[in-house]
């Protein structure tokens, strides 16, 4: 914690607390001030270090007009040696949204959310040292997100499509360096009586060689359809991404560079 | 110090008065017998209660023909008493345009005279109305107290249609919604578009179908020069004596359609393209930003899947 950066010390300071990491003793406050912060602190981050960093950026839309597909922008680019990226919502019903693992990509993700209700919406990411450097945001909505039942348990479509991937990357230009991925599927969140969870589980990036260039444990309350937006740094060539969800539906494919 | 309490205690009353909230409506004349109620120019809110849409009339032989009903139970009531100052006969049909709630919550003030409306406009009010109504509580507060879902008792077709004594022709369309109804009074040579088309405001877009909705504004353009059409009324903005607000909506879809496209083509991502700058052209016009950022909501993810390629 000996790097911080002038940009860490002043966030620190505004938010009027010690620029080190949680002893048991003294515990930084949440910029956020949200009510279940400390809920948060025990169930996602289980007493694990942590500070708050202005160097984990998230971005979402100050309110969100259609609650069902709230975009979520992760850059934590700003830091060094990520581990391990948990995104979560601390009012939502299901507060884990997705845990990205970027491998040998930069830690930068963009998709899409089901919220409740109004939140903050969280980045807790994990460093080489084991320290959580947390950033968020705040989203207000119209509510009912998460029990509304998704357009794709009604409709035929996509249990002929389900599964269906769609990418492109880009290899100039200002987005250099991006893929984006689309997945067909409901993403039930199981909290609709009568519907089951239904979602993907897992999705892995990997380059030519078979290493992975990232991985992403996905839980119910991302979008319908799911759009990842991701980069792929310094890996150059073709990739395969394959993933599964949660009944052991599989895909896998090739994308061109 | 006496003027400023005085001031104090009026705002108070203002509050405890807006359970039975004044809309203000005053007829327009417009033509000869067909009048309008021209809303506000902006989103709902406490202050306006709603009221940011165009309704109408057109006064018979025989009776009234209303041209959707408002926001809520109080605006249609509202409305009913300005359209009985007007003239003493009786409503002889209330005809909805399309299932959003502006244009449909006022129709428990008619409950005891027909009310028509396509048949997609009347499934629509009877599954997304309650929806519609609670998002319109929540937006505009006690405006909306006592209004309760009115949904249409009469399947209109497309077609000529004799009410009140007097000659319509009914445009049965689609684009702004999947059920769009718009009235030509053929005597005045008054159209009143509904939702299909927008004059110097920001269009919504929740159940826009961008295509369906150009091919129908080409077919209102040409309906303009067939029928001679002198005024025009548009769901919001300012009524016209020309096409000009046809022009006007076809070109932000098609600035919108664009622009979603460029955007999921140069691989932006949702909250990238929701943080663009409206052109030049759109910055002044009322609500621009906001029905922009839904209109992302609402149309981006296609844009996108469009612009996605399929792998193996
Ligand atoms: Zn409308």
């Amino acid at each position: 914690m000996i790097k911080l950066t002038s940009a860490l010390a002043c966030a620190l300071l505004l938010a009027n607390i010690t620029p080190l990491p949680t002893q048991a003793a003294e515990r930084p406050s949440d910029p956020l001030a949200s009510p279940r912060w400390g809920d948060m602190e025990k169930g996602i981050l289980s007493g694990a270090t942590y500070v708050f960093d202005a160097r984990v950026k998230v971005e979402a839309p100050d309110t969100a007009e259609n609650p069902l597909n709230v975009p979520i922008t992760i850059d934590a680019t700003g830091l060094s040696d990520v581990k391990e990226i948990l995104v979560f919502a601390d009012f939502n019903p299901i507060l884990e949204i997705l845990r990205f693992y970027p491998d040998a990509a930069p830690a930068y993700l963009g998709f899409r959310v089901k919220l409740q209700q109004s939140t903050p919406v969280r980045a807790a990411v994990r460093t080489g040292d084991g320290v959580w450097h947390i950033g968020g945001t705040l989203v207000n909505t119209v509510g009912g997100g998460c029990t509304a039942p998704s357009m794709g348990a009604t409709s035929p479509e996509w249990q002929k499509r389900l599964n269906e991937v769609t990418t492109r990357t880009w290899n100039e230009g200002p987005m250099s360096g991006r893929l984006r991925m689309r997945i067909i599927h409901p993403m039930d969140t199981g909290l609709i009586p009568g519907i089951p969870p239904f979602h993907i589980e897992s999705v892995v990036l990997s380059d030519e060689a078979g290493r992975p260039l990232a991985r992403l444990e996905v839980s119910q309350p991302v979008s319908e359809n799911p759009v990842f937006t991701l980069n792929r740094g310094s890996t150059t060539g073709t990739l395969n991404a394959r993933g599964r969800d949660n009944n052991g539906n599989t895909f896998n494919v090739r994308i061109p560079q | 110090m006496r003027r400023f309490i005085s001031i104090v205690v009026a705002c108070l009353s203002c509050h405890a008065w807006a359970a039975d909230a004044d809309y203000h409506l005053t007829p327009l004349a417009v033509a000869d017998g067909v009048y309008a109620f021209v809303g506000e120019q902006a989103d709902f809110n406490p202050s306006n209660g709603g009221n940011i849409v165009n309704t109408g009339f057109i006064v018979g032989t025989e009776g009234v023909i209303v041209i959707d009903t408002g926001p809520s139970r109080q605006y249609g009531e509202q409305m009913r008493a300005a359209i009985a100052r007007i003239t003493p006969k009786p409503i002889a049909l209330v005809i909805n345009t399309h299932h959003h709630p502006d244009h449909f919550l006022g129709n428990q003030a008619f409950a005891d005279t027909p009310i028509g409306a396509l048949a997609g406009t009347r499934k629509g009010i009877t599954t997304e109305g309650d929806a519609f109504a609670e998002n319109l509580f929540r937006l505009t507060g006690s405006w909306m107290s006592g209004t309760e879902l009115k949904a249409p008792d009469q399947i209109l077709q497309a077609g000529p249609l004799k009410a009140g004594g007097r000659s319509l022709i009914l445009l049965a369309m689609k684009g702004h919604t999947d059920a769009d109804l718009a009235v030509f009074d053929a005597d005045s040579a008054t159209l009143f578009a509904g939702d299909l088309v927008f004059n110097l405001r920001a269009p919504t877009t929740p159940h826009a179908h961008l295509e369906h909705w150009k091919d129908t504004l080409r077919a209102l353009d040409a309906f303009m020069t067939t029928q001679r059409v002198r005024v025009l009324v548009p769901g919001h903005g300012p009524i016209a004596r020309n096409a000009a607000p046809i022009a006007w909506t076809r070109d932000w879809l098609t600035w919108l359609d664009t622009s979603l496209r460029e955007a999921a083509a140069d691989g932006l991502d949702m909250n990238e393209t929701l943080t663009r700058p409206l052109p030049e052209v759109y910055r002044n016009i009322p609500v621009a930003g906001a029905e922009y950022r839904r209109s992302v909501g609402h149309l981006f993810p296609a844009a996108e899947a469009g612009a996605l390629q399929p792998n193996n």
